[in-house]
């Protein structure tokens, strides 16, 4: 009897790729009108419980119960005949289509005329406060009006249980609030909602119940209501641990690299960074703190010396790097390491594995035509035993990995290298709570070393912890460099709306 | 100089020269919208060419012959399309080796029909040839330069241009050929949108093999007058793989480009004799190469080429 009251149960699921055990005898449940969050950190089998019951993989062991009865679910069809709709990290839209053209994909009969489509569209989207474009072609769209389209594409279908896997990963804070609120409606009319997610906060804020997985296997179910986010936390790490990141004092910091005036331009001609000036030092942290696209990703290149700016110079021991290339850098003699935010384009090969990743970096180095592999293998092999990174292999494509791991191996190249000064770009991005906190030890060690580290972030709590110094970007301009121990979150929030620190500084004081 | 019915006589050879081509052509439309390169277009007409040619010469029917020529057409891409999108092989060596296999196979059977007839000639029967003449309906056909553009091609020319209006209206008016057009954008989409993406996969490469392969009768039975000729398709087969940029993946573009480039196939015949041939041979591949440079440069804003073009799909991949 019991049973009628969930929409999804799982009982024991298992999966198994290859000799990797993706998910481990799980259950989890839940009902109308309810929201359960899946918390778990990356790689914890998430994402592959959830593609189970929308039919994208199938289950070695174990059973699917949808609304009480046993379900055998080979396909996304059988998932949407039975209501079950999934709306996946990586959308699963065709570009070229106009919105409501997606929706209508793959639904069965004959396709409608689009006036009649759009009447369905608009509707729907009044009943559950959203709002779209019904003819607006995908690859015109932000990230959150495709998003948009993929619930709606799952309402169209009459979905009244909704997956979504990591949907905040990609929004602002606003457009995540806009998202919580049309789930909150979804609640509302009935319908059970899992949310796949890793940040404890949303956690807390948008869902009744959460179930835990730790390494493909579950840790059981508590109320919302019932737990905080240090609770959370033990829960999904498996023991306590600090959220305070350690600040040692920096040792001597001495000017390694002066920039002075620097402009650049964009392919497009605007202005990317405006007469910028600043020092970078060694034995320390500098945040960098700014709207997205404030001009940290030319700020950064340049440094490395992928753009040529227009004008200005950046110093190192009173010689110019302006305009250098990469190469020219290198044979100068100045080791510097860049960890730039597209980890997977940018960064690594994502095709190749470990070894050859490490390769890119020294290849020049050895004698004679030929390449030496033992000397990279013995490298990847090293790094992944000192990181903990998990991997099928050294010469396992690294695409293959999780993006914590991925990260790892990009970083711990850049540090092996040893660098006099190391750039790194959103280095946590999308990773959890136990790879940040590695992120971080790394970083501080390097600090310890004496090396010169820019950390551009987005997260301002994490920024006023880890850093000494924080530089603000807005529009191109520096408004400020101040010290991190010195200044609020909300006074770097006003400098990163174009305040100038001075203003900021007086006003918080007064 | 140039006199009406001169321009008249080139437009219809044009039009003639570019049938296989038209078939080429949207077969390939058809197999390139969901997703698989199939550089086997050669090999799928050479097959069909044979079978089509030899279903005409025992039943002397212009009709069993197309149908023959479909049917091994599809047949040949069903190696493709098993290799391909069940066991996901790579589809250019898989497309390569259909075309040297085709091309073999078309061959050998020719040579071997050859030594049969005893007469060291593999020919149609007459009655057959007569079927293919360009048409001549009452009356219409009689209309002053209109009857001439419009109502003197051979039926293949009818059928060709029958089959590209309906494969346009099915990629584009139907709902199965949306379904279609999103596996070649984005399989993972449409299988998460529950379109059941290798049926459609095959039901579409099948489709446009069988549409080659009519192709390939053209150039086995109509172009060479009747009798068989070893290589008779001739590398009209990797034109139309070329065309299908020109059309923009849209089978009625691929009407016009197909006759265009048959107008270029034939030029030569109509020029003054102080241009030298080989500039002419050489035409169609320089116009080929303008098209793909004009193509990939109004690419970068709304291109036509499907996102998911030459990789197979498999569900499960991480």
């Amino acid at each position: 009897m019991a049973e009628q009251e969930y929409a999804i149960r799982c009982d024991k699921i298992t999966k198994v790729f290859g000799s990797v055990v993706a998910n481990d005898q799980i259950d989890l449940d839940v009902r109308y009108g309810e929201i359960l969050a899946l918390l778990g950190e990356n790689g914890s089998g998430k994402t592959t419980l959830m593609n189970m019951i929308s039919g994208i993989y199938h289950p070695d062991g174990g059973t699917i119960y949808v609304d009480g009865r046993a379900a055998s679910i080979q396909s996304p069809l059988d998932a949407q005949n039975l209501g079950v709709g999934m709306i996946h990290q990586h959308f699963k839209l065709v570009n070229i289509f106009s919105a409501m053209e997606n929706i209508e994909l793959g639904t069965p009969g004959k396709k409608l005329p689009p006036k009649v489509l759009r009447r369905k569209v608009e509707d729907l989207c009044e009943k559950y406060g959203l709002e779209t474009d019904p003819d607006k072609p995908i690859h015109a769209m932000s990230v959150s009006e495709k998003q948009t389209v993929e619930i709606l594409k799952v309402l169209y279908r009459g979905a009244r249980i909704l997956i979504l896997d990591e949907p905040t990963a990609v929004l602002t804070p606003q457009e995540t609030d806009k998202l919580f609120a049309i789930l909150r409606q979804m609640r509302k009319a009935g319908c059970a909602v899992i949310i796949i997610t890793h940040k404890l906060n949303e956690v807390l804020s948008i869902s009744d119940r959460v179930t835990i997985l730790r390494k493909g296997k579950s840790y059981g179910t508590v109320n919302t209501a019932e737990v905080n986010v240090s609770k959370l936390t033990e829960l999904m790490v498996g023991r306590a641990v600090t959220l305070e990141i350690d600040r040692p004092k920096p040792e001597d910091p001495e000017d390694i690299l002066k920039l002075v005036d620097l402009t650049v331009r964009r392919k497009d001609g605007s202005v990317a960074l405006d007469d910028v000036s600043f020092s970078i030092r060694t034995g320390e942290i500098l945040g960098v703190a700014g709207v997205a696209g404030s001009g940290q990703k030319e700020l950064c290149e340049t440094i490395a010396g992928l753009i040529q700016p227009a004008q200005g110079a950046i110093l190192y021991k009173k010689e110019n790097l302006a305009g250098k290339t990469p190469r020219e850098l290198i044979e100068m003699g100045i080791s510097m390491s860049f960890v730039p935010e597209d980890r997977l384009g940018m960064g690594l090969v994502a095709g190749m594995g470990m070894t050859d990743n490490m390769l890119l970096k020294t290849y020049t180095q050895g004698k004679g035509p030929f390449v030496d592999r033992a000397p990279a293998r013995a490298m990847a092999e090293s790094l992944v035993e000192k990181l903990d990174i998990v991997t099928a292999g050294v010469e396992a494509p690294v695409r293959m990995m999780s993006g914590g791991n991925v990260q790892k191996v990009l970083l711990g190249r850049e540090i092996e290298s040893n660098p006099d000064l190391l750039i790194t770009a959103y280095p946590v991005r999308g990773l959890d709570i136990n790879s940040s906190y590695l992120v971080y030890d790394l970083l501080n060690e390097q600090k310890k070393k004496g090396v010169a580290v820019v950390y551009i972030g987005e997260d301002l709590d994490v920024l006023l912890q880890l850093c000494d110094r924080i530089l603000v970007l807005c529009h191109g301009k520096v408004t400020g460099v101040v010290d991190a121990a010195a200044v609020s979150k909300e006074q770097i929030g006003l400098m990163m709306t174009g305040e100038s620190a001075q203003e900021v500084m007086e006003y918080g004081n007064g | 100089m140039i006199s009406l019915a001169f321009i008249l006589k080139f437009i219809v050879a044009a039009v003639g020269a570019g049938t296989p081509l038209l078939f080429g052509t949207v077969g390939e439309i058809m197999s390139e919208k969901v997703g698989h390169l199939n550089l086997g277009v050669e090999g799928m007409m050479s097959v069909g060419a044979v079978a089509g040619f030899a279903a005409g010469y025992a039943t002397g029917n212009l009709a069993c012959a197309m149908v023959f020529a479909f049917l091994a057409g599809m047949l040949s891409a069903l190696i493709y399309a098993v290799l391909t999108v069940s066991f996901m092989a790579n589809q250019n060596v898989i497309g390569l080796t259909l075309t040297i296999f085709g091309i073999g196979f078309a061959n050998f059977v020719g040579v071997y029909m050859i030594g049969r007839t005893g007469t060291n000639n593999w020919q149609l029967p007459a009655n057959l040839i007569e079927q293919m003449k360009n048409v001549d309906i009452p009356f219409l056909s009689d209309i002053p330069v209109l009857g001439k553009l419009l109502f003197s091609y051979d039926p293949f020319t009818y059928v060709g241009i029958a089959i590209a209006l309906a494969c346009g209206w099915y990629l584009f008016r139907t709902k199965a050929g949306l379904n279609a057009q999103a596996i070649g954008e984005n399989p993972a989409a449409a299988d998460a949108a529950s379109i059941r993406v290798t049926k459609w996969k095959y039901i579409n490469i099948l489709l446009g093999g069988g549409i080659c392969g009519i192709g390939g009768a053209y150039c086995s039975m109509v172009i060479n007058g009747g009798v068989w000729i070893s290589d008779c398709v001739g590398g009209l087969g990797w034109i139309s793989v070329a065309l299908v940029i020109f059309a923009a993946w849209k089978p009625q573009m691929a009407i016009l480009g197909s006759f265009v480039f048959g107008a270029l196939r034939i030029l030569k015949y109509y020029m003054p004799a102080v241009i030298p041939i080989a500039f002419f041979n050489m035409l169609p591949f320089v116009i080929t190469a303008i098209v793909l440079l004009a193509a990939s440069i109004r690419g970068a804003k709304g291109s036509h080429i499907p996102e998911n073009l030459g990789n197979n799909y498999f569900r499960e991949e991480r």
